[in-house]
């Protein structure tokens, strides 16, 4: 075990916080997703506040592990994360989506440091983690100690060119990069399996090379484990699939694939903050 | 005459003229490149020879990275390493990069701003008997519709090797394209070339000239066949090498419309959206000229020699000569 209870409970209090933001982002801006942003909160909590080797007021220090979301979409959880670890103040969570706001629809890498790269098309975010890790060992060799962390959703690696850079990454046998995929079963269309089955999911990525380990999602403790097993698995890279409940932390939305891609209205705002301010 | 300022090939026009593919320029200057500057890193798609990066590979097999037949994740892959401050040539055949990853050539590379070069080798319908579905004749045009976009488009291999070397130093996203076929040296060693300055490469030797002819690639050296034959006839021509398509040469282009009052491009791609498309562009909004586009017009290619294509598309010297009497009318 990598984390203390004293820790967990702090990180699962930050992990509410994050919700809260995300959902009052998410209003305000009147466009936007949530399921994704609220059930990845645990995920990103653990990497910003426990696992990833960062500095919020260097946004540009080379030392820095690097983040990858590939899923572009779900920046609303990397944003309040951000401002949470120190990036930004979290009152600009409230210029979401606006004109000339650095937190742009989807995440753009000039408009906001502490962005590794610009996303929102699905399915290039692997690739990309997959060359800042070659690029990294070609510098600095197997043992750099620097990590790569790429986040994906589910219903993303029905894209081809993700498994074109699994095959990739597979070959080359990169240890330095750790991969979450966020597995809450929902696309926009309805549940993964219904548009484009995925499993045998954890098969899939074994036999493309990589350490595979399926989580609770939700679990502070378990997530951060795994991580440490990636960041100790030296010839392989690693896939976290964390099994996560799509708009976690809101019982009326939480397994309903609607939510996928529209922000709260009107009343349901104060339906999240009352489930979430508990 | 041949503008002497720019030490061209003096047997361009003899029979024993040396030929030699742009894409054999390119692997020399990559490895020239790859010398000066330790981040230079090579990808390609299981073409590593027939785009000549093969010398790079030999030279640096820790700086090459084989993607396997994968263009889209070659170009993402590019835009990772050029985001830990590497300067990637990522290369495939033009028909597959640019033409099948071009999403991940606009938001990964481009809009990221990473100074990856996009390396489109056996453009144009030359590729000749492998037939129309690897004939590229589209690649410059979705290549420069994209913003940050630079558009390199090499006449023979000396210019390739120059201008690999020149964009291995620069942070634009680049799209270089190259041939596959051996065609005429036309240039030298000692030719300058400098990114997006045109090059007026044949001049009247003592009359006016009347019309202004802006090429690029290998068809350079059949351009300057045909303005030699009307030097002879006594009609002076002007010939721009434009080997920068983006950003172009405005005032190059704009000073030839004004001397000559009469334009004829020629490209082997597309009328639409190619050089010709640049020019037009250019042109009606500043200085409205009579232009006449010579390129494929809104066809495929298909299997032939590349002499017979290039005569059916209108792209060799009867066509070129063709173009330019018209516009003479």
């Amino acid at each position: 075990m990598s984390i203390t209870p004293d820790q967990v409970s702090a990180l699962e209090k930050r992990a509410n916080d994050i919700r809260i933001d995300i959902v009052k982002s998410l209003a305000k801006a009147g466009t936007g997703h949530t399921a994704g942003p609220l059930d990845m909160a645990d995920v990103f909590t653990v990497l910003y506040f426990h696992s990833m080797t960062h500095n919020p007021k260097k946004p540009n220090w080379d030392g820095r592990d690097r983040l990858v979301l590939s899923n572009g979409h779900i920046c609303p959880v990397l944003y309040a994360t951000m401002a949470h670890a120190g990036y930004f103040d979290i009152e600009k969570l409230d210029t979401l989506r606006e004109l000339g706001s650095p937190l742009q629809g989807h995440p753009h890498r000039e408009y906001l440091p502490g962005i590794e790269t610009s996303s929102g098309p699905l399915g290039s975010g692997l690739s990309q983690a997959v060359g800042m890790a070659l690029a990294d060992r070609i510098d600095n060799g197997k043992t750099s100690g620097k990590f790569f962390y790429c986040l994906m959703g589910d219903g993303e690696t029905n894209e081809g060119q993700i498994w074109e850079a699994a095959m990739l990454a597979g070959k080359e046998q990169l240890g330095n990069l750790i991969c979450v995929i966020d597995r809450n079963n929902i696309q926009i269309d309805g549940f993964t399996e219904d548009i484009m089955p995925l499993e045998p999911y954890a098969d899939k990525w074994e036999a493309f090379g990589f350490h595979t380990i399926t989580i609770d999602g939700h679990n502070i403790e378990e997530i951060a484990d795994a991580i440490d097993q990636g960041k100790a698995v030296f010839e392989k890279p690693t896939m976290i699939i964390a099994r996560t409940i799509s708009s976690k932390g809101v019982p009326a939305w939480e397994r309903d694939f609607h939510w996928h891609g529209k922000p709260p209205k009107g009343d349901e705002l104060q339906t999240a903050l009352k489930a979430l301010e508990k | 005459m041949l503008n002497p300022k720019l030490k061209l090939n003096a047997d361009l026009f003899s029979e024993d003229c040396e030929k030699k593919a742009t894409r054999n320029g390119f692997g020399e200057g990559l490895v020239a490149a790859g010398k000066k500057n330790k981040n230079v890193v090579a990808l390609c798609c299981d073409l590593t020879e027939s785009v000549r990066m093969h010398h790079f590979q030999e030279k640096f097999p820790e700086r090459f990275v084989e993607v396997g037949v994968a263009e889209q994740n070659l170009a993402s892959v590019a835009s990772g390493m050029a985001a830990m401050g590497k300067i990637p040539f990522a290369a495939s055949y033009a028909m597959f990069n640019p033409g099948r990853n071009w999403e991940q050539i606009r938001t990964t590379v481009c809009y990221n701003d990473v100074p990856v070069k996009i390396v489109g080798g056996h453009a144009g319908i030359s590729v000749a008997q492998d037939g129309g579905t690897h004939q590229a004749i589209e690649d410059i045009a979705i290549m420069r519709v994209i913003p940050r976009m630079q558009v390199i488009y090499p006449c023979d291999a000396y210019q390739a090797e120059l201008a690999t070397r020149a964009i291995a130093e620069t942070d634009a996203p680049t799209y270089i394209r190259l041939e596959k076929q051996k065609t005429r040296v036309i240039t030298t060693p000692k030719t300058p070339f400098e990114i997006g300055k045109a090059q007026i490469m044949w001049e009247p030797e003592t009359m006016s000239a009347r019309v202004g002819i802006i090429t690029a690639g290998s068809l350079t050296a059949t351009v300057l066949d045909v303005a030699k034959h009307f030097e002879e006839k006594g009609i002076g021509v002007k010939v721009l090498n434009m080997h920068t398509i983006k950003p172009l040469d405005n005032d190059a282009v704009i000073d030839l419309a004004k001397e000559t009052e009469r334009i004829v491009t020629v490209e082997e791609h597309q009328k639409a959206g190619g050089l010709g498309s640049a020019v037009a562009e250019l042109l009606s909004e500043i200085h409205p000229t009579k232009m006449k586009i010579v390129g494929v017009d809104d066809k495929f290619g298909e299997s032939g020699t590349a002499g017979e294509l290039l005569a059916k598309h209108g792209l060799d010297f009867d066509g070129i000569k063709s173009a330019v009497e018209e516009i003479l009318k």
